[in-house]
């Protein structure tokens, strides 16, 4: 796959991102950036998993993975602070 | 040469189906709807985005699918303690919902 | 399958079933078979093995079988193909331009018992078209829904768990 299509991937990708960006500023309520977060830290472990074929480094899959799993750790400590209410 | 190509058709998909979850994100009216959208299009998203990579770089395929199956896994997950936590919070639903039938659940009473 | 959980040493049978699931995990990990590698993730697998084996068994797994591998096959495919029909579903909602939408809260009750399957259940539900569960409190879950089609909870179980119920139940009979 050429550099030039996974740039654009990357691009749309990006986009995404910088939409949860806005949600995460605009956002009313603390569940709504904590959702808005969520969805943005989802999105970039697929990101990475995208440089690594860019760079052709398979490091990149273990820092998604690691990032996945304290993607994970870190929502769930929210969600439990959020639920003895804000 | 195939191989390439199924997996950038299934990487494309992928990243489609991110931006889609994205935008819901933004575009949804309260917290429950833009969980709906977050929690199916990033899973869907990212399992195929990783998978597709799996499919064009074939020595990173184990790898890349121990990746898709944990984000199957644990996505719904912390998507779901979310929703419970912001239901139990006190976040209303938006304008439009027909019903809320979460008082017959215990520690639901407060703040509706 | 609830043994009492106290001092008991831990059985065979989940260990050798931890230090498999274990092992495979860490071969698709480094995926080499270079005999360091091998010898490493073997050792490590058998002590995780022997610490976990423990909680392993609390969670009251029914016995491993090829039919019950089988089932759990069919079942991911019956998932797979709701992932997919649930995306495009929402990808519809969030382009429309009026945000077709209609939500609610309503319960829905379950027949199954066992924790694993009711979490299986649960994160079933989450990613299908519409519905994502809130909570789980003895055999009721709470459920929004995107698209409200009956305030029910008979008529809502049909409709929301009906198509994964069935095969949960053959998986963990």
């Amino acid at each position: 796959m050429s550099g030039t299509v996974i740039l654009t991937l990357t691009g749309i990708i990006t986009a995404g991102i910088l939409l949860c960006l806005l949600r995460l500023l605009k956002g009313p309520t603390a569940p709504d950036r904590a959702v808005a977060m969520d969805t943005a830290c989802t999105v970039t472990t697929a990101l990475l998993v995208l440089l690594a074929l860019f760079f052709k480094r398979s490091v990149y899959l273990d820092v998604a993975l690691v990032y996945a799993l304290l993607t994970f750790m870190g929502l769930v400590a929210i969600a439990r602070y959020l639920e003895r209410g804000i | 040469m195939l191989r390439v190509v199924l997996g950038t058709v299934v990487t494309f998909a992928g990243a489609l189906f991110l931006f889609i979850g994205c935008l819901g994100v933004f575009r949804m009216p309260d917290v429950y709807n833009r969980l709906q959208a977050g929690t199916k299009c990033t899973t869907l998203g990212a399992f195929l985005t990783a998978i597709g990579v799996g499919i064009i770089e074939p020595t990173w395929f184990w790898k890349t699918l121990v990746i898709a199956v944990f984000i199957l896994l644990t996505n719904p997950i912390s998507n779901h303690a979310l929703g419970r936590a912001s239901r139990k919070s006190g976040v209303p639903l938006c304008e439009g919902s027909v019903v809320d039938r979460s008082q017959e659940f215990d520690g639901y009473e407060g703040r509706p | 399958m609830t043994e009492k959980v106290g001092r008991t040493a831990p059985r065979a049978r989940d260990i050798i079933h931890l230090l498999l699931v274990l092992f495979i995990t860490w071969l698709m990990l480094t995926s080499s078979l270079h005999w360091q590698e091998v010898t490493m993730g073997a050792f490590l697998s058998l002590v995780l093995a022997l610490f976990l084996a423990r909680s392993y068994g609390r969670l009251g797994l029914p016995p491993l079988s090829l039919i019950r591998v089988w089932r759990l096959g069919v079942y991911f495919l019956v998932l797979f193909a709701e992932i997919v029909k649930a995306n495009i579903d929402v990808a519809y909602r969030v382009l429309h331009p009026r945000l077709p939408i209609n939500p609610g809260i309503v319960v829905i009750t379950t027949e199954l018992s066992q924790d694993v399957a009711k979490v299986l259940l649960a994160n079933s539900i989450t990613l299908t078209p519409g519905t994502f569960t809130l909570d789980i409190q003895g055999d009721k879950l709470l459920i929004h829904w995107i698209n409200v089609k009956s305030e029910d909870t008979a008529e809502a179980t049909r409709l929301i768990a009906g198509r994964f119920e069935k095969h949960l139940k053959a998986v963990f009979a």
